[in-house]
């Protein structure tokens, strides 16, 4: 609480873009400050002199605020409380609420004293490939040992640990233009083109539009540069064509104009209102682009360059003229470029002593800027050596024009080496930036992605004139690619300015260290050592130091470490060129690309028609694929599952039982050529079957594999239905459309999935014929001369609701499998279970249904794996010597002809009282367990009530001429080793006679 | 990215589904060389740097076959026809 007395000590008096009237209070590691709406975190600190805001990753050095935007190294924090703390955040892009809570990372116990910081003094010791040199050996401690212990001393933020409490959405949108960068480029492109009539979005991720004419003196128009913003932003607002996205990043471009994009809702409110999502991710289709992203300015590497205090001189700016916060009481400017004077000059203007400015370039070279400093003391050829203090600057040492050593006190140092257009985006699809000898930086390349343009200040044109006349030229192209018509805005007055700069990117007369990369802890002597040890490519020299590998991405340090590496090896920064720029532009949580796809929500949940019927009658549930099954009925008094399963199971083979079958693909074909068509695709002829009767059909993938199982049933003769297996509906769809579509286009046939149109369901069990009399129309005849097994119709149920009725069998079991149009499930199901009441009809779930078809040797997923062959599952006969079809060819190769493949068969113990276990192994009597003695596996197994002791199939070598023989079922997983006995897969029925009662 | 449905338009990427090389054609069962003709159709793709005609399957709309003329190596597209019509015109996709 005792920082709130000596309130913002370094806040001017006047000026700025804040509302003093709005004072929001905040802690940092507990201290309580005040700031007003308008700062960011990082400025509201600074207004209350706090400059240790951190400590680095490495060395555990004392660190202060260094940027003022997104390039921000230093000030990273833990922002926000409980589920909602987020590690890493840039306090220079935090906008500060009421309430804010912040916390300091990477120290301990705390920021003043960090024990870690010892580190700082093994600093020889540490240096680049520390980690590859040291923690070789043995290799066995790395992941143990090495590894956590070096995550815990160079961490950065803790996660929350708990659930995020808040949404996060995804968003689309489509325009004429994108604009990225609400600075005078972005602006006057937006108006230009939104004047004309076009769509446009234009994002910036500020909370305030304007870019640097937020935190610049430039006027546009005789008025302010910001009041000029504030007014085009104003008016694109009110525009009907235009979306103005404040605080959204793209931060990635893709493909043929797609644009992401992060908006931070409500991350800027201690907690979102519960009608909004905290951030938004825009997918952005952009038939033209324009990147107004701007430019960053970058550091010069001296020695103890990184003590708190030691800022970017745009960001001096920005905090002076924007947020009306002196950052220190007395500054050394050291600029290599004439922009960097500006900051002298606005220092001055808001009452900061300037204790010098130090330009390494010759007096000739410095441009106009010199008349704005006044009488400040000016040393040309000149450069700063070395800080003193610790955790602030106290001091500076600098060498003057004669080589001398001279020191000056102060507490700041503005630093600029120049300006780094922001060309991320333009590389995101591989575009290679290009030197510019001029401005001494990258600039976008020819290889644009297709239909961007770079403008402004992130197309190396620093002037404001420069920015909006590029802005309005862009528009003017794009109005024009599009025939948009025409757009009649003036360029409005502003500073035209030269760029001058001579390139000077660290000094080599430091002693001390002197840091490139303040995020990772990597100095000029690092990057000599790379270059030493032969990593001199940029990508070599990135991964071997680590440098541009933090959360800021080295969007201060990577130019100028490539520049220093050219120098050191004699190349030419062109020539050494940059690393590669990959999305996303700025940190995204995963959050945000979760959306709303989370815990339930992450997939679609598909509900049979019969559910909430199942939900009445106590059902368990399973998740099987995207589908909820009831897994079995509980009964009162029932304490197992298996109790529930082995009841419903029996009730089948003694009475009668029905299961909600709806689950299973369903595919309707018509056309004059649909039985010829399913002859190609279906390994038997289904051509010849005849109207009202139903076939067992397997289809194969082109490779000779099995791909799916089902049934056909003819309902007329240019008419079918089939069925596929649940997992399969969706891939046998997209086969057989493939088919049609691409083999056989000649052919006239047609078809619809008609999975989600049907409720179907199997009524098994000897009863199974009375309680479909009581529910099928009286007129129609479904006794066993009249419809007989496999056979099919179409009839009416429950007095007219249309129907199909099929007389197929999954369960072994006589029974019946009957169709009605999917609003009428529920009802079907309820009249089944009425219908059924008098022969004690049961309903069965999954867990019953596979027993029973265990039984049988019916065949699920387990044995259609994609890896077995017709003759695999014992059905080498189905596939018709009379015609060609998918797959046929191929499944003649020699190897899926062997005599000893891995054949379908069935396993009992020999001791009925030991349980199978699917994933077991067969192995010879006495042979180890080797992969070599591997005779097969068992795939499917369960407890047979009916036989009273478990029963397995699985595959295994030469399986139908080994029926009798014993193996042993090993499951080292398990630890099991049971003696088997190989017998026929049917172990119920296996004559058929009960389905043909 | 997306890509140009002859049915539906310019569709999301998103609704697609890719299959591969749509210039390889289903050989005759009958051939005598069809053992060695279906391996190559089966298993056998060029894998070009640069224009490619693909098939792709509009899962998530019109459920068509189309073949898409694409750049492998900057994925621009230029243009689209149903499979169907692609095999009496090989090669006039972007036309």
């Amino acid at each position: 609480m005792s920082g709130g007395k000596s309130a913002q000590s370094n806040r001017l008096s006047s000026g700025g873009l804040i509302e003093r009237d709005i004072t929001l209070s905040f802690t940092f590691d507990g201290r309580r400050y005040r700031g007003h709406q308008g700062d960011t975190l990082a400025s509201a600190l600074l207004a209350n002199s706090v400059r240790l805001v951190g400590r680095s990753f490495k060395y555990h050095r004392p660190r202060g605020v260094f940027g003022a935007g997104p390039e921000e190294p230093n000030a990273l924090m833990e922002i926000g409380v409980g589920a909602r703390r987020d590690p890493n955040t840039r306090a220079t892009v935090a906008e500060l609420y009421d309430g804010l809570t912040a916390r300091s990372q990477n120290r301990f116990p705390s920021l003043a004293f960090d024990l870690m910081a010892v580190n700082d003094r093994f600093a020889a010791f540490l240096g680049a490939g520390f980690y590859y040199k040291t923690f070789m050996w043995p290799a066995a401690f790395w992941e143990k040992l090495y590894e956590p212990l070096i995550r815990r001393a160079a961490g950065l933020g803790r996660l929350a640990g708990k659930p995020d409490p808040d949404s996060y959405e995804k968003a689309w949108a489509h325009c004429d233009l994108l604009v990225i960068g609400a600075g005078p480029a972005g602006l006057q492109a937006a108006l230009v083109a939104a004047r004309a009539g076009a769509r446009v979005i234009l994002a910036d991720e500020d909370f305030r539009p304007g870019g640097r004419l937020n935190a610049e003196r430039a006027e546009i128009a005789r008025i302010p540069g910001h009041e000029w913003a504030e007014r085009v932003a104003g008016d694109l607002a009110g525009m009907k064509n235009v979306r103005l996205l404040t605080r959204t990043t793209v931060f990635a471009a893709y493909d043929g104009g797609d644009y992401a994009a992060l908006e931070k809702v409500s991350d800027h409110l201690a907690s979102p209102p519960a009608h909004l999502p905290r951030q938004r991710l825009w997918r952005i289709q952009a038939k033209r682009t324009i990147l107004a992203a701007g430019a960053i300015e970058r550091p010069i590497a001296f020695g103890n360059n990184d003590r708190p205090g030691v800022m970017l001189a745009s960001a001096v700016r920005s905090y002076v003229n924007r947020h009306a916060v002196a950052p220190g009481k007395s500054a050394i400017v050291f600029t290599n470029n004439d922009d960097g004077w500006r900051t002298a000059r606005d220092l001055i203007a808001a009452g900061v002593d300037v204790e010098a400015i130090i330009d390494p370039r010759a007096s000739e070279e410095v441009g106009i800027v010199r008349e704005m400093t006044g009488d400040t003391p000016v040393f040309t050829r000149a450069r700063v050596t070395d800080v003193k203090g610790v955790r602030s600057v106290e001091s500076v040492e600098f060498l003057n024009a004669n080589g001398r050593t001279v020191r000056l006190d102060a507490d700041i140092v503005a630093v600029s080496g120049g300006w780094n257009p922001l060309v991320h985006l333009t590389c995101h699809r591989r575009n290679n930036p290009v030197w510019n000898e001029r401005i001494a930086a990258f600039v976008p390349g020819a290889e644009m992605p297709s239909g961007m343009i770079a403008v402004g200040a992130a197309n190396g044109a620093f002037s404001t004139h420069g920015a909006l006349a590029q802005g309005t030229e862009a528009a003017m192209r794009v109005l024009n690619d599009l025939s948009l018509g025409q757009s009649q805005i003036a360029i409005p007055d502003s500073e035209d300015a030269p760029y001058s700069i001579s390139p000077f990117w660290h000094v080599a007369e430091s002693k001390a260290r002197a840091f490139v990369d303040l995020q990772n802890d990597v100095s000029v002597k690092d990057i000599a050592i790379s270059e030493r040890e032969g990593f001199r490519s940029v990508e070599h020299m990135k991964r071997y130091t680590t440098l541009g590998m933090a959360t800021d991405q080295g969007k201060t340090s990577n130019v100028p470490a490539l520049a220093i590496m050219a120098e050191l090896t004699g190349k030419s920064i062109a020539e050494t060129g940059t690393t590669v720029f990959r999305p996303p532009y700025t940190p995204v949580a995963l959050s945000a690309f979760a959306g709303r796809a989370r815990g339930k929500e992450y997939r679609p949940l598909r509900l049979t028609p019969s559910h909430d019927w199942a939900v009445e009658q106590g059902a368990s549930f399973v998740e099987a694929g995207l589908w909820l099954r009831p897994e079995w009925f509980a009964l009162k008094g029932e304490k197992t599952w298996r109790q529930s399963v082995d009841r419903e199971a029996l009730a089948v083979r003694k009475s009668v039982g029905f299961c909600d079958v709806s689950t299973l693909g369903k595919i309707d074909i018509k056309g004059r050529d649909a039985g010829l068509f399913l002859d190609r695709v279906y390994t038997n002829m289904m051509s010849t079957l005849p109207v009202g009767r139903v076939r067992y059909g397997l289809m194969l993938r082109e490779d000779g594999f099995v791909m799916d199982d089902g049934t056909a049933a003819r309902l007329g003769e240019n008419h079918f239905v089939i069925t596929t297996t649940t997992a399969n509906a969706g891939k046998v769809m997209e086969h057989l459309d493939y088919c049609s579509q691409v083999h056989w286009p000649e052919l006239d046939v047609h078809m619809v999935s008609v999975t989600d149109r049907w409720a179907q369901f199997a009524v098994a069990g000897p009863s199974s014929r009375e309680v479909l009399r009581k529910i099928v129309d009286e007129e129609f005849d479904i006794s066993n001369e009249a419809f007989p097994f496999m056979a099919c119709a179409a009839l009416t149920v429950c007095g007219g609701v249309e129907a199909r009725l099929f007389r197929i069998s999954f369960s072994g079991e006589f029974a019946y499998e009957i169709a009605v149009p999917a609003s009428y499930g529920d009802a079907l199901a309820r009249a089944i279970a009425q219908a059924g009441k008098q022969f004690s009809i049961v309903p069965y779930g999954l867990e019953a249904l596979n027993i029973l078809r265990l039984e049988k040797g019916h065949l699920t997923g387990n044995e259609l794996n994609g890896q077995t062959t017709a003759g695999d599952l014992g059905m080498a006969r189905m596939i018709s010597p009379r015609k060609d079809c998918i797959g046929k060819v191929m499944s003649q190769r020699p190897a899926l002809q062997a005599e000893d493949r891995m054949v379908l068969a069935g396993f009992k113990a020999v001791n009925a009282a030991e349980e199978l276990t699917a994933g077991a192994h067969f192995i010879g009597l006495g042979e180890e367990a080797s992969t070599g003695n591997d005779q097969g596996w068992m795939t499917s197994v369960g407890w047979s009530p009916t036989f009273g002791h478990s029963i397995g199939i699985g595959f295994i070598r030469r399986g139908p001429s080994r029926h009798g023989e014993r193996v042993r079922a090993v499951d080292l997983v398990r630890g099991k080793d049971i003696e088997v006995e190989i017998c026929s897969p049917h172990f119920i029925d296996p004559q058929g006679e009960r389905l043909r009662a | 990215m997306r890509l140009p449905c002859p049915y539906c338009g310019e569709r999301d990427i998103s609704e697609f589904v890719y299959r591969g090389d749509a210039t390889v054609k289903r050989p005759d069962a009958d051939d005598p060389d069809a053992a060695r003709a279906f391996h190559e159709f089966v298993h056998l793709r060029t894998n070009p740097a640069g224009w490619h005609f693909e098939h792709w399957y509009h899962e998530s709309g019109c459920r068509a076959w189309i073949v898409v003329e694409r750049n492998t190596l900057t994925h621009a597209v230029r243009g689209a026809v149903a499979a169907s019509a692609f095999r009496r015109k090989v090669g006039e996709v972007g036309a």
